[in-house]
């Protein structure tokens, strides 16, 4: 169980780093989809079996095949243009490790390894998020209803081709 | 028994590779994926907190997160197709019509 | 002698069904590949393969051997590792929902309760959507990376057809969920014993879902069918029509992952089908355990291949759909009515528990 954690923790870390390394977008779109997979198992560890199964199905299985789709559309190009910044990449990336160094720090702190209390538990199961879905949370799953027909009448009206 | 601090680190790390990504790519599309790969990093720290503290809440706002990025993403790509219907490139130099 | 065995009982008894269920399952698809030429054939008034084995029943080996012996072949400009990636995929896709599909009753042995089932998870229905969702990207990447008119187009059109299908699809299980009440198949299969009991016959009946939710059976076979780019709704892979769709560009053992990946979808629909809707393993059953165990698996088998039939059959008699036909009907009839079925379930589900 805890090398499995370990394991998928590394596939994730360098899926994560190939999404932002990569030339071609499709490549990155691949394995940014690697990294939602990855981290779908996390979540089943840590006994979230209903969202896990959400994240694969929605994230990995709509979002991203809306995001290669539009790769493939628009043709996104097979090489990118060289960066022009030099200034990203010599101040940004320092700045970026101090960022990381900074949050790993806070959690180190907060949460040393050793500490004595141990994870509770939770009921991750279809049937407890339904619960808590439909009791506590009514109001706001509603709104997201209203959102989401906003975002498709949004999507649909911006990429429409003004004829 | 994996410790909280290890799932937490995953998910800085993550995030941290998504804001040098954001911040270093010049591709529109590229870019957006990188926001994509810091909101499962917080999905992430979301999940791992509500199992430590025995409460599904965090699972519940993960699904509301998903829900929100799923509608950044649609109506995001339908803004990046309208700009390169515009601009003929999905370089984010060459997006500078604002610019002084 | 009761140490390793015991405390690694689960472990060693899925070691042993991993193989089982691969080995069945491959020759069932390659036995569907012979049972298709030869329906669609006789529903066109011919013979189908008759020459190689009795009946044409080693054609399935002959053509094995054919497609291993061709020239593999890439094409010029197209992106190499996605060209490889998108058939190795759609196979492993396609191989991945046989893990959580109980074939049969489960027995105690030795005190170890033995499921018919690779897997039991408590989302077991939800798994099987996750990975076929990931199966859009097997025909979009093959399309995509092929670097040819044709290709693109039958992959942009499948990927558009599969995930608007897939909506029907999800809905269309709801209300079998919301008369079962768990998402693990077992479960679903449990609940669906006995028969029903109408005042004044006696039992003839059973408890299948199908009797009580003949509108999801239907808008689930309709979308099962598009789901798996099967005639109606083969126009990103129609002969004929897109020269062969995405897979224009690709030969030898590539097209054949194409192919097995197609047919393993098909046998997986089938099996869901009687899972959900048709009381999957059960049926008249006597006899000591191993009787049991072994009819329960052959009237599972029986149903499999009962919708395969109807899958062939369905292929060799209705033509085509037309492409801006095939969305507006996933789109504007099927989604509304499997809302609509969801709705009037959800009433009855309540007014009965009330």
């Amino acid at each position: 169980m805890v090398i499995i954690f370990y394991l998928v923790a590394a596939l994730a870390i360098l899926a994560a780093l190939n999404v932002i390394l990569q030339r071609t977008p499709v490549y990155s779109a691949l394995s940014l989809i690697v990294v939602l997979c990855a981290l779908a198992v996390v979540y089943l560890l840590l006994d979230a079996q209903f969202m896990a199964v959400i994240q694969v199905i929605v994230y990995a299985g709509a979002i991203m095949v809306l995001f290669v789709l539009v790769i493939m559309l628009l043709n996104a190009g097979r090489e990118e243009p060289v960066d022009r910044s030099r200034l990203a990449r010599w101040l940004g990336v320092p700045l970026i490790v101090a960022l990381l160094a900074e949050i790993l720090f806070v959690i180190w702190r907060q949460f040393p390894p050793a500490s004595t209390t141990s994870a509770v538990g939770v009921d991750g199961g279809p049937s407890a998020i339904g619960h808590l879905l439909f009791e506590s949370y009514v109001l706001p799953f509603e709104v997201t209803s209203i959102l989401i027909l906003v975002a498709v009448v949004g999507a649909v009206v911006l990429a429409k081709k003004q004829v | 028994m994996v410790p909280l601090s290890h799932y937490l680190a995953l998910s800085a790390i993550l995030f941290a590779l998504g804001v040098a990504g954001f911040l270093i790519r010049r591709n529109v599309i590229t870019i957006f994926m990188c926001i994509e790969l810091m909101l499962n990093a917080v999905n992430l720290a979301f999940i791992a907190f509500a199992r430590h503290l025995g409460r599904a809440d965090g699972q519940i706002l993960v699904f509301f997160v998903i829900v929100v990025a799923a509608a950044e993403a649609a109506v995001g790509l339908a803004i990046i197709i309208a700009l390169y219907r515009n601009h003929e490139s999905l370089s984010i130099d060459d997006l500078d019509s604002m610019k002084l | 002698m009761a140490t390793f065995f015991d405390t690694h009982f689960s472990l060693l008894a899925t070691l042993v069904k991993i193989p089982v269920v691969l080995v069945v399952l491959l020759t069932v698809v390659a036995y569907a590949v012979w049972l298709e030429r030869k329906v669609v054939a006789r529903i066109q008034s011919r013979w189908g393969p008759y020459l190689v084995g009795p009946h044409g029943l080693l054609q399935p080996v002959a053509d094995g051997l054919k497609i291993f012996f061709k020239e593999d072949f890439f094409v010029a400009e197209a992106d190499r590792f996605v060209y490889l990636l998108a058939p190795f995929l759609t196979l492993s896709i396609a191989l991945l929902p046989i893990a959580v599909i109980p074939f049969g009753e489960s027995f105690t042995f030795r005190g170890h309760t033995v499921n018919l089932q690779i897997a039991n998870p408590d989302v077991g229905l939800l798994f099987i959507f996750a990975v076929t969702s990931l199966g859009v990207y097997g025909i979009v990447l093959a399309g995509w990376s092929s670097n040819s008119k044709y290709p693109l187009f039958g992959g942009l059109r499948s990927s558009a057809q599969m995930i608007s299908y897939e909506l029907s699809l999800g809905m269309a299980i709801i209300g079998v969920l919301m008369l079962s009440g768990t998402l693990s198949l077992h479960g679903i299969v449990d609940q669906q014993r006995g028969f029903w009991k109408l005042d004044g016959l006696p039992a003839f009946l059973p408890h299948w879902n199908v009797f009580v939710q003949p509108v999801g059976f239907l808008v689930y076979i309709i979308s099962a069918v598009a789901e798996t780019n099967r005639l109606p709704f083969d126009l990103p892979e129609g002969e004929s029509e897109i020269v062969a769709g995405f897979h224009t560009e690709y030969t030898s053992f590539k097209f054949a992952s194409f192919y097995i990946g197609e047919y393993t979808n098909m046998v997986t629909v089938s099996c869901l089908a009687t899972l959900l809707f048709f009381g999957g393993w059960l049926g008249p059953s006597f006899g000591p355990v191993p009787v049991r165990v072994l009819l329960s698996v052959f009237w599972f088998g029986l149903k499999v291949l009962s919708f395969l039939f109807v899958y062939i059959w369905i292929r060799g008699t209705i033509p085509r759909f037309r492409y801006d036909q095939l969305m507006s009907f996933g789109w504007k009839f099927l989604v509304p009515l499997s809302l609509l079925n969801i709705l009037v379930t959800g009433l009855v589900v309540t007014w009965q528990n009330a």
